[in-house]
């Protein structure tokens, strides 16, 4: 690591921590450009370049000018930390030993010089990060796969990302599903049956990796019973075993967060009042304590959303499904640079959006965080 | 509803009482105990080597002699099981402290001064959290992949720099109410430096948290390292390792079952039995929470 990367990394870190001090007005003009920016590479794809200027300037301007301060400052901190994150990991793939040209026979210098010309793989980190955002940029392509010869990494990733999105999406649904059930019964009645059977299998939950779930799953309904195929991707058959095997643990973990939740609510005096009006129990539940009860749920499905997918990198493997984890990891194993760039930044990208919808979503149900907005 | 003892015994013998009378936690414990001895002393008083391969016993189930059986290369699992759990449990103890390093440092700096300090570190932590950690840890991995394969070091620094974020929030919450406690006031009034505040009055009325927190990251510790195994990129002989090349044997004619049972047996009983231990632990030093026999 070289000068150059200490200095940029040291700016971007405290341009980053000066958001914090924004005044209001500057950081409805700083939210904007970057929500202009951003939308401006999201769109460039499918309407070009001009129109996709002009409708995301225009709809960056109404954000700056409507959208409330706090998620405002939420995206002047967001966008720019995608930036970073991207140049992090731009800098530990050059860090790594090896590089995406190190053959097992060594090819003459003028030929890796060739081929690191064509393909836009400077020697160092920042030329490589400074070609790379000004491709995105100016011609919104995410640049060639080095190791998967004539294919743009956009080529390969597009038809990974419906995968592991319909898989991630899915996962977190039955993650919920069943994590709110399980937990919120259980903390209804703390010390029954039910509710030690409930944490029991929880505990389970999380004290397996997803892999053995994943291969106790593979013995059983595909192997045994021959109900489900071993692996592959498919129809919804398909689905069926890798959503499991990435759902439950994470449905472990919530149904420990939904239980104390629950227990905390169900003590609190709205409850109490709500009752001696003469509500019945059902009514309580559902209509007070379950809005308190999946707080803490809710602020857990940032943090669940990234080791879903996260997780996935593991179940795709397993499953030997086309998504975009085994784009990640083999462009990791391969040093392809710009696999790995492309993969990171979608994912980051996602995760970045759906951390901002669950701040909306909390806003919506917490009064006490929507005053804040 | 159990005594907590009586009611002048202070706070850690109050937590000690009720973490003995705790079922779980003292099932959790000594299964661990068991686990950990088994994994220390069995090799070496039964002289086993997880190295040794023999051609002629090759996928051999289990026996009398080999109680575990043996593996694709006639290797002993049993002696590869517990050298596993050997690399499996210090990456966990190992990475754990130095994620509870870094946590409480983060969070006691964050709660103790509080304003700027507190909210940039915050942010920060918030924005790591967002983070698919794997991500980091693949890529920190790779750094080391000219000497990895083998060599512990570096799994454990990538596990623990991604693990502290929730270690930092608790310490720094805990630290924030303990700020205003009128006996730091008092040590302040008395002339007592930051730092002497810090170690001395506010960190020690926190570890009952930490202690707590820090048995609950072992077990995700080990789990993450599992995946690294799975995915070819972690310690070489961990229970991850094994428990992948268990699974990489599942196939429908043959069936090799003791080379999955055994290593993901013992990965799945230590890690429920970390969790019992913190489950048990959390209820014992939280004064607030419930007592051990119910609410």
């Amino acid at each position: 690591m070289g000068l150059v990367e200490i200095l940029v990394l040291a700016t971007a870190c405290g341009a980053l921590a000066l958001t914090v001090w924004l005044p209001q007005r500057a950081v409805r003009a700083v939210a904007g450009l970057w929500l202009a920016a951003a939308l401006f590479v999201g769109m460039r794809a499918w309407l070009g370049p001009w129109p996709a200027a002009g409708l995301g300037a225009t709809l960056a301007a109404a954000g700056a000018l409507r959208l409330p301060e706090r998620l405002l400052r939420r995206i002047a901190f967001a966008l720019p930390s995608l930036v970073l994150l991207t140049f992090v990991t731009t800098l530990l793939m050059y860090l790594a030993p090896g590089n995406p040209f190190a053959n097992e026979r060594a090819a003459p210098p003028e030929v890796e010089q060739a081929l690191r010309a064509q393909y836009g793989v400077p020697e160092s980190a920042t030329a490589f990060f400074a070609i790379y955002v000004q491709r995105l940029a100016l011609e919104g392509t995410l640049g060639p796969a080095i190791k998967v010869q004539g294919r743009a990494v956009e080529d390969l990733l597009l038809p990974a990302l419906p995968v592991s999105l319909s898989l991630g999406l899915l996962a977190l649904l039955l993650a919920v599903a069943i994590g709110v059930v399980l937990g919120v019964r259980a903390g209804l009645r703390p010390g029954s049956a039910e509710d030690l059977s409930n944490m029991g299998l929880a505990l389970l939950g999380i004290s397996l990796p997803n892999f053995v779930i994943g291969a106790l799953l593979i013995i059983v309904f595909a192997l045994q019973l021959g109900w489900l195929p071993v692996a592959g991707w498919g129809g919804y058959p398909h689905l069926a075993m890798p959503v499991l095997t990435l759902a439950l643990p994470y449905a472990a973990i919530i149904a420990r967060l939904a239980r104390g939740g629950t227990i905390e609510v169900m003590q609190q005096d709205f409850i109490r009042t709500a009752r001696a009006k003469g509500l019945p129990e059902r009514v309580v539940v559902m209509k007070h304590a379950l809005r308190g009860a999946i707080l803490p749920v809710v602020s857990f499905l940032g943090p669940a959303a990234a080791g879903i997918m996260t997780g996935s990198f593991v179940v795709e493997t397993l499953f030997g499904i086309p998504g975009m984890g085994q784009w990640f990891v083999k462009g990791a194993i391969n040093r392809d640079y710009s696999v790995v760039l492309g993969t990171a930044l979608v994912y980051f990208s996602l995760i970045t959006l759906f951390n901002l919808l669950v701040d909306l979503t909390l806003a919506w149900i917490d009064p006490r965080v929507r005053d804040e907005l | 509803m159990r005594a907590a003892g009586p009611a002048s015994a202070g706070p850690w013998r109050q937590a000690w009482e009720r973490l003995r009378h705790s079922n779980s936690a003292a099932l959790g414990a000594c299964l661990l105990a068991a686990i950990v001895a088994a994994c220390a002393l069995l090799p070496p008083a039964l002289g086993l080597d997880p190295m040794i391969t023999d051609p002629a016993a090759r996928n051999l189930p289990p026996s009398v002699d080999y109680p575990f059986g043996r593996d694709a290369l006639g290797r002993d699992v049993m002696a590869r099981v517990l050298a596993g759990g050997r690399t499996s449990l210090l990456i966990g103890l190992a990475a754990t402290a130095s994620s509870v390093l870094i946590g409480v440092l983060v969070g006691a700096l964050a709660g103790f001064y509080g304003g700027r300090v507190d909210e940039v570190l915050m942010r920060f932590v918030d924005f790591l959290y967002g983070v698919p950690y794997m991500f980091l840890v693949i890529l920190v991995m790779l750094l080391f992949s000219d000497t990895a394969r083998g060599d512990p070091l570096p799994v454990f620094l990538a596990l623990g720099l991604v693990q502290w974020l929730t270690m930092a929030r608790i310490v720094r919450g805990q630290v924030l109410a303990l700020r205003g406690a009128e006996y730091v006031t008092a040590a302040r009034a008395l002339g007592a430096s930051d730092s002497a505040i810090l170690a001395h009055h506010v960190l020690p009325n926190t570890l009952g948290p930490i202690i707590v927190y820090a048995t609950l990251t072992v077990p995700t510790v080990i789990i993450l390292e599992s995946f690294l195994s799975f995915l070819g990129l972690g310690v070489s002989l961990s229970w991850g390792e094994l428990v992948a090349e268990g699974v990489a044997v599942i196939n429908p004619l043959r069936s090799t079952w003791w080379l999955l049972f055994w290593p993901a047996g013992f990965l799945a009983t230590t890690l429920l039995a970390l969790n019992f231990l913190g489950d048990g632990l959390r209820d014992a030093l939280d004064p607030r929470g419930p007592t051990p026999n119910g609410p």
